[in-house]
């Protein structure tokens, strides 16, 4: 580990302050991520300034929007992932979001990692985190190990696979993230210029041709709040993660979904739903094919198939040798219908369930 | 770069001077002859550090020393007054919840937290409603334990001896 200054300033106006006047300055909040990448050497700041104390850790309601009778929530940036998931609106009215927080890491880890903190989880690529390999992500234009190597937990969707130099097939490994994706949160940030909102939906980034960006956010802005809009879609909400051990690990694939569904002459239909995939993209994957796929139409299990086939139809899978992803284009299937079928409330959409 | 803090460990403040680099584990483990939380995987992966901060539990490992100026620190040795066992040791003496016992410390106060989070009403990923409030069987202690891992796998005692505490079938 280098060496490096640390500095807990008075406010968080002055720790935008001191990051964004130093390009080798990082803020350190619940260090769960940051730490590690210290130890790993694959991150080397020379001041740590801590912001644990300069951000709210409360989770406040939202006066209701214009022509909305409720009114949503306010997620300070140095709330516990723990605090989140046990907060009672979030279980009752945003259950995908307690869901998604209980799926990720362990409960020592909930209690100290952050929401701002979450949001900018890196990969856990296991090359990008292996400094003896190539990672262009890590050191660009080295290359990427991951295609045609140990590629299991990698992206089949809007990954880079060439040039060379500037490939990269990693994937964004939050479960929070995933779920606020289909809540349409929306990231407050301060940074050297003022205050900006940025829509969760383009807060990350796919690599593009620079793979070293997660996110849109410039050196020196700050994560201070996440705000959830009302959403009473959500109360009939999900997340559903398949990972290669029961508890304690990152998605092979991940679904979060929300749903209306209404009595239709033929069955019930799908009034009105929202989809995000987690363990297949750099970002979380808000998958609006599979939506516009389903909306309006039959919620069955062949319609909930056919979706995820529409959101997948582009994928681009890693072959190798010693662990390619392939398997995940039919786990998205599997998972997104499996998590719908829970919302549809009806066995007779689920193929598993034995006519009475 | 050095650092002046307070932790206060197991009750006692201690001020010390350490590196801005040194974790918590580091500085009880190597500074203040507190060696019960145990360096397993020093990543974050595997539980033996884990000790209690401001009464919620955490990885030391993971947590920077200079972070923590002026928080209470307890470890598995600080759970109950000098002579005596906290209910969580007692069940695991007679429970056999240990083999090799390194990772028993971290399991021991990742236990001790739990509890504490179940009792006010934490729900956990196998709660079937994650609204409701949960009940502590067998399937919820273990997913709410899998931050600890045993390489001897003694999780089936592991768990018994937390629903012994959890029944009150164990005196604090």
């Amino acid at each position: 580990m280098k060496p490096f200054t640390y500095a807990r300033p008075d406010d968080a106006a002055g720790a935008v302050d001191l990051v964004a006047g130093d390009p080798d300055a990082a803020f350190l909040a619940g260090g769960t991520n940051l730490v590690d990448h210290l130890k790993l050497g694959i991150a080397s700041p020379t001041t740590l300034v801590d912001v644990t104390s300069l951000t709210s850790d409360r989770i406040d309601d939202l006066p209701p929007a214009h022509g909305d009778t409720d009114g949503g929530l306010r997620i300070g940036a140095a709330v516990r992932n723990s605090d989140l998931a046990a907060h009672g609106r979030v279980r009752a009215e945003y259950p995908v979001l307690a869901e998604a927080l209980l799926q990720g890491a362990s409960g020592q880890l909930r209690n100290m990692a952050t929401t701002g903190g979450n949001l900018l989880q890196r990969t856990r690529c296991a090359y990008f985190g292996d400094r003896t390999t190539p990672c262009n992500k890590r050191e660009p234009g080295s290359g990427c190990s991951a295609i045609g190597g140990w590629a299991r937990y990698h992206a089949i969707l809007g990954a880079t696979h060439e040039p060379a130099g500037q490939a990269c097939v990693a994937t964004h490994p939050s479960d929070m993230a995933v779920a606020m994706a289909v809540l349409d949160a929306q990231v407050q940030v301060l940074g050297p210029d003022g205050e900006r909102t940025i829509p969760l939906e383009e807060f990350h980034r796919l690599p593009g041709d620079d793979p070293t960006r997660d996110t849109v956010l410039r050196h020196g802005e700050l994560i201070t709040a996440v705000d959830l809009p009302a959403a009473p879609i959500a109360t009939s909400s999900t997340y559903r993660k398949v990972r290669d051990r029961a508890s304690y690990a990152f998605a092979l694939v991940s679904v979060a979904a929300a749903m209306e569904v209404v009595d239709g002459p033929d069955g019930p239909v799908v009034a009105d739903v929202r989809i995000a995939l987690g363990g297949v993209a750099h970002t979380p994957w808000r998958a609006t094919r599979a939506e516009d796929a389903l909306r309006g139409g039959p919620a069955t299990d062949e319609a909930f198939r056919a979706a995820a086939a529409a959101e997948t139809a582009g994928a681009r899978p890693i072959e190798s040798a010693v662990g390619g992803n392939a398997f995940k284009v039919p786990l998205v299937a599997g998972t997104l219908a499996a998590a719908l079928r829970t919302l549809a409330h009806d066995p007779s959409t689920d193929p598993t369930e034995e006519p009475g | 770069m050095d650092a002046t803090l307070t932790l206060v460990v197991d009750g006692r403040p201690t001020t010390l001077t350490v590196d801005t680099r040194t974790t918590v584990l580091d500085a009880l483990r190597e500074h203040l002859d507190a060696t019960s939380p145990k360096k397993g995987c020093d990543h974050g992966q595997c539980g033996s550090c884990t000790v209690l901060c401001n009464g919620r539990r955490v990885l030391a490992c993971l947590s920077l020393a200079v972070a923590h100026d002026g928080d209470e620190i307890t470890t598995a040795e600080g759970l109950a007054p000098e002579g005596e066992r906290h209910a969580v040791q007692v069940a695991f003496l007679e429970a056999d919840a240990y083999q090799c016992g390194y990772c028993t410390p971290g399991q021991i106060c990742s236990a001790v937290g739990m509890l504490d989070e179940a009792a006010a009403g934490h729900p956990s990923a196998v709660s079937g409603d994650v609204a409701a409030p949960p009940t502590l069987d067998r399937t919820e202690i273990a997913e709410r334990m899998s931050g600890n891992l045993c390489r001897c796998a003694a999780y089936v005692n592991i768990v018994t001896a937390i629903e012994r505490v959890h029944a009150g079938e164990t005196a604090r």
